[in-house]
């Protein structure tokens, strides 16, 4: 396994360390091991699911090829991870996890063809997976219609809840109007410039926040623009933004065409320490491509930063870490990841059953209170409450926390007054 | 739109906007060089152009890591000597890739293009597996980053101008090999009538190798200055790849003339429309406007007088 090779990266006595670092907090955290017997798997599962007495098989979905595996390799690191750790402490109901990886290969209909594999042919449990909309819209007739649970990590544009999917990243106002809000205050910030990539998420996250600026903060938005994807030359709409002068640049660009923006923004003379510029598209994974020098005074509006400190956290990253090589970051994505298999494990424990419509049903309230994030509930709209937090950019790419919302915030993927 | 903004402020922009274009004009024809001499002089399709460029990307990579692990102090520098391995690397890739797979299709161009396309394929998955799925960040020397201060609001990206500086160079490089050396006479006689050329006692398979190894190596110099202005990762090859075809059938396939009137006229029309429009719309305009000229003209811009 690839693991194998990447702990042979680490020194004996660093690795011993780092276990010890992970293992200390990790036993406070963690919710209390069920070392109660098993209980019958005819009581459990009713509904013909991958279950055994001793195991319980879930799927992880997620593209190891092609263009989108950039973003998602660390979700499916993470997943691992999770499975990894929740077994160590005895499993789900007393079953180990057994987990099928299939590879969406970034593209829709493999996704929705591997997400109907899963389900009739496995008879997986729960499926970890999707990172982009469009795969999340192709997979989702499939889990409604052989009635299957899915575990969805990324942020995204809302508009959207369903029986069969629990949203562990958050939709676009918990994402934006806290950030907005801050950097409103915090900079006096009256006109704003959009720029994004040209697809469903940045319009519709640009559509919350132009409505934001212009009906709650009475601001102005002096230009939105949008760039096909993988787009490399910005070099207009920087003209653009220095003929402007906004008070704060507000980008969603997503992909290879954000390393394209940032170097040639920093190449034009635009400096980020003087002028504020926010996005909600690139965490530390971004990063690792962009290089530090040339975002480094950035504001990112995310949930989660690898550099947050809490006890949760401080386990979870030297865990990671552990199993995935010392030079890996762990991004907002990444952390939702990880939180899917916990939040299962949680729901199935209260319902009491592998049974899906069980979990749907037992899911509202669930509560992780182990989250590197801090702590995390399900809402009745099957997203998360969460934290909106506010970090700069620094040069060696992690983020320095700024500002966090006092309390968790509302999921709202229909959300009135904004669309 | 410009009511708002002072006639000063207005004379800075047209400066930056003119930048703005022709440091586009440079990134479209140094990608496209290596593409016009493959696919205009050989007539080989080759749709695996941008991992070609993405290797040199990846070569500077590891040239800066190696510097800054090995010799810091020549750190500064080492953008030069990693172009020169790009284009070894690049162009040692292109002349095996010749050998194995294109010299068989020589007489089925179509099936090039597919052929080629699988290669693409396999290579940006063996960069996914060797170098990981993720992006990588290639570290620039100091001086190679921020921009010239002309005035207070006019400011020159010095990555825009190394990229210009070096397009003239490389222009001038290919333009003297293919028209003025002896070599040059020998790919041209190949490219007219490959059986008189053999007759005369040019090896033309020899030419072949090294026509396709030059572009390539070119590919592997511009993906090697793209790390200034862009990503590099195992698909980042992709993002490259539509723009050159354009520039270069837009320029008509055999002319060297053709490619460089045809990066100019896409980059400025490009750079102003997005001035005025969004970016999307720039580029679907721009597009609608090259099938709109090639629909009138379907040889390109300039085309070489041949007998039919």
């Amino acid at each position: 396994m690839s693991d194998e090779a990447n702990k042979g990266l680490l020194s004996p006595l660093r690795r011993k360390l780092l276990m010890g670092m992970a293992a200390v907090p990790a036993i406070t955290m963690l919710p209390r091991a069920s070392f109660a017997q098993a209980p019958a798997t005819s009581a459990v599962n009713t509904t013909g699911l991958a279950v055994t007495d001793t195991e319980v098989t879930v799927g992880i979905l997620h593209s190891a090829t092609g263009t989108m595996a950039i973003s998602e390799t660390g979700s499916i690191e993470a997943e691992k991870l999770a499975i990894e750790q929740i077994n160590a402490m005895g499993g789900v109901l007393g079953r180990k996890i057994k987990f099928i990886q299939e590879d969406g290969a970034s593209d829709w209909p493999t996704f929705a063809e591997k997400a109907k594999k899963l389900l009739v042919n496995d008879k997986v449990a729960a499926i970890m997976g999707c990172w982009t909309s469009a795969s999340r819209k192709a997979v989702l007739p499939v889990m409604e219609q052989y009635n299957g649970m899915l575990y969805y990590p990324t942020f995204y544009e809302g508009l959207e809840q369903s029986k069969n999917v629990i949203y562990t990243g958050q939709e676009a106002t918990q994402q934006i109007l806290a950030g907005l809000n801050w950097i409103a205050k915090e900079k006096g910030a009256k006109s704003f410039f959009f720029i994004g990539s040209d697809y469903i998420w940045p319009r519709t996250s640009n559509k919350i926040a132009r409505k934001h600026v212009e009906n709650v903060l009475k601001g102005k938005v002096v230009g939105e623009e949008y760039y096909p994807l993988g787009n490399t030359q910005f070099n207009s709409v920087i003209n653009k933004i220095k003929l402007t002068k906004p008070d704060v640049i507000f980008t969603d660009v997503v992909g290879g065409s954000n390393v394209a923006f940032y170097k040639q923004l920093k190449a034009a003379g635009i400096d980020l320490s003087k002028q504020a510029l926010l996005t909600i598209s690139v965490t530390e994974d971004e990063i690792d491509g962009i290089g530090g020098e040339n975002i480094a005074g950035a504001y990112a509006c995310m949930k989660y930063f690898q550099s947050l400190d809490n006890p949760n956290n401080k386990a979870f990253v030297p865990a990671f870490k552990k199993m995935w090589g010392e030079k890996t970051v762990i991004g907002d994505v990444t952390q939702a990841a990880y939180l899917g298999p916990w939040l299962w494990k949680l729901t199935v424990e209260k319902a009491g059953s592998f049974d899906i419509d069980k979990i749907a049903a037992a899911s509202p309230g669930i509560e992780f209170k182990g989250a590197p994030e801090g702590y995390v509930r399900i809402h009745e709209n099957h997203h998360l409450w969460s934290k909106t937090r506010v970090g700069r950019a620094k040069l060696d790419g992690q983020f320095e926390l700024i500002y966090e919302t006092a309390d968790l915030v509302e999921p709202d993927p229909f959300p009135k007054g904004y669309q | 739109m410009f009511g708002d903004y002072s006639l000063g402020d207005l004379g800075s922009i047209f400066v930056m906007q003119g930048f703005a274009g022709l440091i586009l004009f440079s990134v479209y024809v140094l990608m496209a060089l290596g593409l016009a001499i493959i696919f205009g002089q050989m007539g080989v399709i080759n749709m695996a152009h941008g991992e070609f460029m993405i290797l040199g990307a990846y070569v500077t990579w590891m040239t800066s890591n190696f510097f800054q692990s090995y010799l810091p102090s020549l750190f500064s520098g080492y953008f030069f000597l990693a172009m020169i391995l790009a284009f070894v690397a690049s162009g040692a890739l292109g002349m095996l890739v010749e050998w194995v797979l294109i010299r068989h299709l020589y007489k089925r161009p179509l099936d090039t293009l597919l052929a080629t396309w699988g290669l693409s394929l396999m290579l940006q998955q063996a960069y996914r597996s060797v170098f990981g799925a993720r992006e990588v960040g290639v570290e620039l020397p100091q001086w190679m980053l921020g921009s010239l201060h002309v005035t207070d609001s006019i400011e020159v990206p010095i990555n825009g101008v190394f990229v210009m500086c070096l397009t003239v160079l490389i222009t001038v490089g290919v333009a003297y090999v293919m028209y003025k050396s002896r070599w040059g006479r020998q790919v041209r006689a190949v490219v007219q009538n490959r059986i008189m050329a053999g007759a005369v006692g040019i090896n033309t398979e020899k030419v072949d190798r090294y026509t396709f190894g030059l572009g390539c190596g070119i590919a592997g110099v511009a993906g090697s200055a793209f790390t200034m202005i862009g990503s590099t990762g195992p698909t980042s090859g992709q993002l490259y790849i539509v723009d050159t075809f354009l520039v270069v059938v837009f320029g008509g396939a055999a002319s060297l003339l053709g490619t460089i009137a045809s990066a100019f006229s896409i980059s400025q029309t490009q750079s102003t429309l997005e001035f005025f429009l969004s970016g999307s719309m720039a580029k679907v305009l721009t597009l609608l406007a090259v099938v709109g000229i090639l629909m009138l003209r379907p040889q390109g811009l300039f085309a070489l007088k041949v007998r039919k």
